[in-house]
């Protein structure tokens, strides 16, 4: 089921969230929606779900105009960042919710259950309450409660931002693992770039109510189409008026066309990677990012005077169109 | 820290729990036959029998009333919102007396609705319709200040979920969020019904106070007291005071189960 | 606004034409259309039939007195409630939360039964030896007691989340505990005792039951605002009853408004 909204625009008050916003979604697609607090990702989301209302423009499901219809009516998933887990049912009586308004027959239900339970590993804790499971399982319980209706779209609304690192990046992997298995169309929303990177086919760059960019993962942060997007999916660093990745950077010894003469304050080992942080003569402050290796060939001492340039990435004078991944 | 302890304690000692511990000795004094044949005779079944009747009208309408319109404030943007959320406080500020008069105005013989209701035979003042509305008035608020923060705490999030599950809104109330709201309605149930119960000023205007036929409990203790018959005062108050208690130890009991700080709303209701 | 008729469905059960209307109706027949008629007979001979009834001698004599009352009980309760708040926020003993339980009493017992029992503990036949029945003292003791879990609920709560850090750091800059209390603790507690103090004024202003025994209803000496309302309607004169409500009224409406800013914030 491919999702299409045109011309979303949603006013809170004086404030606008969304402003003209079109998306395409491909039928059986992982996209995340990226972008900072307040961006309107999350608005956007719950427009396509139907719990908000849009001032203007079209939702459709496939061929089917959604706009005008109920949450209650549209067949989604959701999964809310706080589980919104309901807290006096047990994790079984949560997952079957679903069905059981749907008045499916109980013998049909409890099937259901039991394999939806065993697809999200909670097996033993059926009949437990939600306040006896940790965040990530109640974050499961949510996913196979959403799950249980076979919905043709699943929403996911920052599901992992309430948990611990660890915890955070198992179900990172579990989403992509699950989403190869099931294959609804899904979107989530994040403000982490990381995980929309490793995640998702489609990254969908929002910012201050409007679509920045959209694309693969790899097009999004090598060939950003705007300012914002360059910054806010990958590391930056200026060299004199430009911005540019402090991988994309190249230290020499001498003199070079196109380079900079800098200083070296500071040279930081972060395991396999070594960030030097060099002060230009002229010119603002920047960082660049080495390998070990790199850094062990070019001996690097703090207050030694180098010359740095852009040798990959777009701005790199032999690499016109930009082929070479970092 | 112990200076100010002891007092605490001795304020407390000699404004409640002396006076309400003196009433029950006071009631024994005479032995337990006296008191008991106090509060079994025609006259005092009758008064307690109209008190119960009164709370079992007033306080499931005003626990209806409350859900509603806690869900109406708390999920629900509309103009004129911060005004009803003033009028619901209403009942709160006004002396009991005045709203038996107001009562008498608008139901009485000579009142608004007076001549209407006179020609159809229904007597609301002096009898017990009166008494009945104004207990409801009395008890107005509790349910809705006790529901309102509830909703507000627990959140939309749940009943979204629901939502998107398919459930109508009737289905994610009663499924959703009335379940979550529960403990702060039985709690608002609890204050309407002590207040409900303690009624006294405004049905004593708008009762006529005829024994055996419009006095309630509270009704009675003035009357028992005011006919030099102090046993049967007291016996009454005993018994008003042990519902209270009771009422004291259920207001405890969901006070622990509801979980969060007390007194988010201190407008307790006059008597 | 869309042009949609079939608008996406709210979250809940309640639609807000439908059962606002319900609710509004309800509140205007049992609550609104009372007030409305209360006022409406007070000021039924004009502004002069009004005031003439405010200004009897008798009827400004029970508001002077109601009022003086209250003013003098909830400052009282000011004082002890928040000192009651303290000992039950910060101290530990056996039986505290038998004590904190108690504070509801005035709530749970009806103020008649309550009158009662303080005449009996401090009438005429006082085991104690103490008579204030009929004077202005029990009238003080009636509004005591009713008035008490006002300003300690109201106080509690914020004492409760206070952050203790703010006075200890004022303890290691040599403040005694009195000190800090005042110029620590109180400050941040003044809200929520204002809002505390007015819900007692006002109930305090408007009480009844607990007075009508143990005043005596002495006119002029212990006859409270609303016990002369009452005596008005007994003897027919409604147009004054209603004239000195109307005046209880606002001065209630006024402190309930003042209580609500601060307490909903």
């Amino acid at each position: 089921m491919a999702i299409e909204a045109t011309g979303i625009t949603k006013h809170f008050g004086d404030f606008k969230a969304l402003d003209d916003v079109a998306v395409h979604v491909p039928d059986g697609s992982l996209t995340a929606l990226l972008g900072p607090s307040g961006s309107g990702k999350s608005t956007l989301l719950r427009v396509i779900a139907g719990l908000e209302e849009p001032d203007a423009g079209h939702v459709r499901f496939g061929d089917r105009d959604v706009t005008s219809v109920s949450a209650q009516d549209r067949g989604v998933g959701f999964v809310f960042q706080h589980y919104a887990a309901f807290k006096h049912m047990t994790v079984r009586d949560n997952v079957a919710f679903g069905l059981k308004i749907r008045k499916q027959p109980k013998d049909k239900i409890k099937a259901r259950v039991e394999e939806l339970l065993k697809l999200v590993h909670l097996t033993g804790w059926a009949d437990r309450y939600p306040a006896q499971l940790s965040g990530g399982q109640r974050q499961r319980m949510a996913l196979a409660r959403a799950l249980a209706v076979e919905p043709q779209v699943l929403l996911l609304d920052e599901p992992f931002g309430a948990l611990d690192t660890r915890v955070r990046e198992e179900l990172r992997d579990w989403l992509r693992r699950l989403h190869d298995e099931v294959h609804v169309t899904t979107i989530f929303v994040t403000h982490d770039q990381q995980e929309a990177m490793e995640v998702a086919e489609q990254i969908v760059v929002v910012n201050e109510g409007r679509i920045e960019q959209a694309g693969a993962p790899a097009e999004v942060y090598e060939k950003p189409a705007t300012p914002f997007v360059m910054e806010f999916v990958g590391p930056v660093t200026k060299l004199g008026e430009r911005t540019v990745r402090p991988h994309d950077l190249q230290i020499v010894q001498e003199a070079q066309p196109g380079a900079l003469e800098a200083m070296v304050e500071r040279v930081v080992h972060l395991g396999f990677e070594v960030r030097a942080e060099l002060l230009p003569t002229d010119g603002p402050a920047l960082s660049v990012q080495l390998t070990r290796a790199e850094a062990e060939q070019l001996e690097l001492r703090e207050g030694e005077v180098v010359w740095v340039r852009a040798a990959y990435g777009p701005w790199a004078p032999e690499f016109r169109s930009s082929t070479k991944v970092a | 820290m112990r200076a100010l302890r002891l007092t605490a304690l001795l304020y407390l000692g000699a404004l409640l729990v002396a006076p309400v511990g003196l009433i029950f000795y006071r009631t024994f004094e005479r032995g337990v036959g006296a008191a008991w044949h106090s509060v079994t005779t025609p006259e005092a079944q009758h008064a307690f029998w109209l008190t119960l009747v009164l709370v079992v009208i007033a306080v499931p309408l005003n626990t209806v009333f409350g859900v509603a319109t806690a869900l109406l404030l708390e999920r629900r943007e509309f103009r004129g919102k911060s005004l009803l959320n003033s009028v619901i406080d209403l009942p709160f500020a006004i002396s009991p007396v005045v709203v038996g008069l107001a009562l008498i105005l608008v139901y009485g013989r000579t009142g608004w609705f007076g001549d209407w209701f006179a020609e159809h035979g229904i007597r609301i003042i002096f009898s017990a319709p009166g008494m009945a509305l104004a207990t409801i008035f009395v008890c107005l608020p509790f349910v809705v200040r006790e529901v309102q923060p509830v909703l507000r705490e627990v959140g939309t999030e749940q009943e979204e979920a629901a939502r998107t599950l398919g459930a109508s809104p009737a289905q994610t109330f009663w499924r959703i969020t009335l379940p979550a709201i529960r403990w702060g309605v039985g709690y608002g149930v609890v204050l309407s019904t002590a207040r409900a119960l303690g009624e006294f000023g405004a049905v004593a205007v708008v009762s006529g106070r005829i024994s055996g036929v419009t006095e309630t409990a509270t009704l009675r203790v003035q009357e028992r007291f005011e006919a030099f018959d102090p046993v049967g005062a007291y016996s009454a108050s005993v018994v008003l005071a042990l519902m209270g208690v009771a009422v004291l130890l259920f207001m405890n009991l969901l006070e622990r189960r509801r979980k969060r700080p007390r007194a988010q709303t201190t407008t307790e209701g006059l008597a | 606004m869309t042009s949609a008729s079939l608008r996406a469905r709210p979250a809940i059960a309640v639609r807000v034409p439908l059962a606002g209307g319900i609710a509004v109706l309800y509140l205007s027949v049992i609550v609104l259309l009372p007030l409305a008629a209360v006022s409406a007979k007070a000021f039924e001979g004009g502004f002069d039939a009004f005031w003439e009834q405010v200004t009897q001698p008798q009827a400004v004599a029970a508001l002077k007195l109601t009022l003086g009352i209250s003013l003098v009980v909830t400052l009282i309760n000011v004082v002890m409630g928040t000192l009651i708040a303290w000992v039950l926020v910060r101290d530990e003993f056996p039986g505290k939360s038998f004590v904190n339980m108690l504070i509801d009493l005035p709530f749970a017992l009806p103020t008649i039964v309550a009158g009662l029992t303080l005449l009996a503990l401090y009438g005429s036949r006082s085991p104690v030896g103490i008579d204030v029945a009929y004077t202005r003292v029990g009238v003080a003791m009636a509004l005591l007691f009713v008035t008490l879990p006002f300003v300690v609920r109201a106080v509690q709560p914020t004492l409760q989340e206070a952050d203790r850090e703010m006075e200890e750091a004022a303890a290691s800059l040599g403040a005694g505990p009195w000190t800090t209390f005042r110029k620590v603790v109180l400050p941040n507690l003044r809200p929520a005792i204002v809002a505390g103090g007015s819900l007692a004024f006002a109930r305090a202003l408007g009480e009844f039951g607990s007075v009508v025994l143990i005043s005596g209803n002495l006119p002029y000496k212990t006859e409270v605002a609303s016990v002369f309302i009452f005596g008005q309607i007994e003897n027919d004169n409604v147009q004054g009853a209603a004239a000195v409500s109307v005046v209880l009224l606002l001065a209630s409406v006024i402190l309930l408004a003042g209580a609500g800013r601060f307490a909903r914030r």
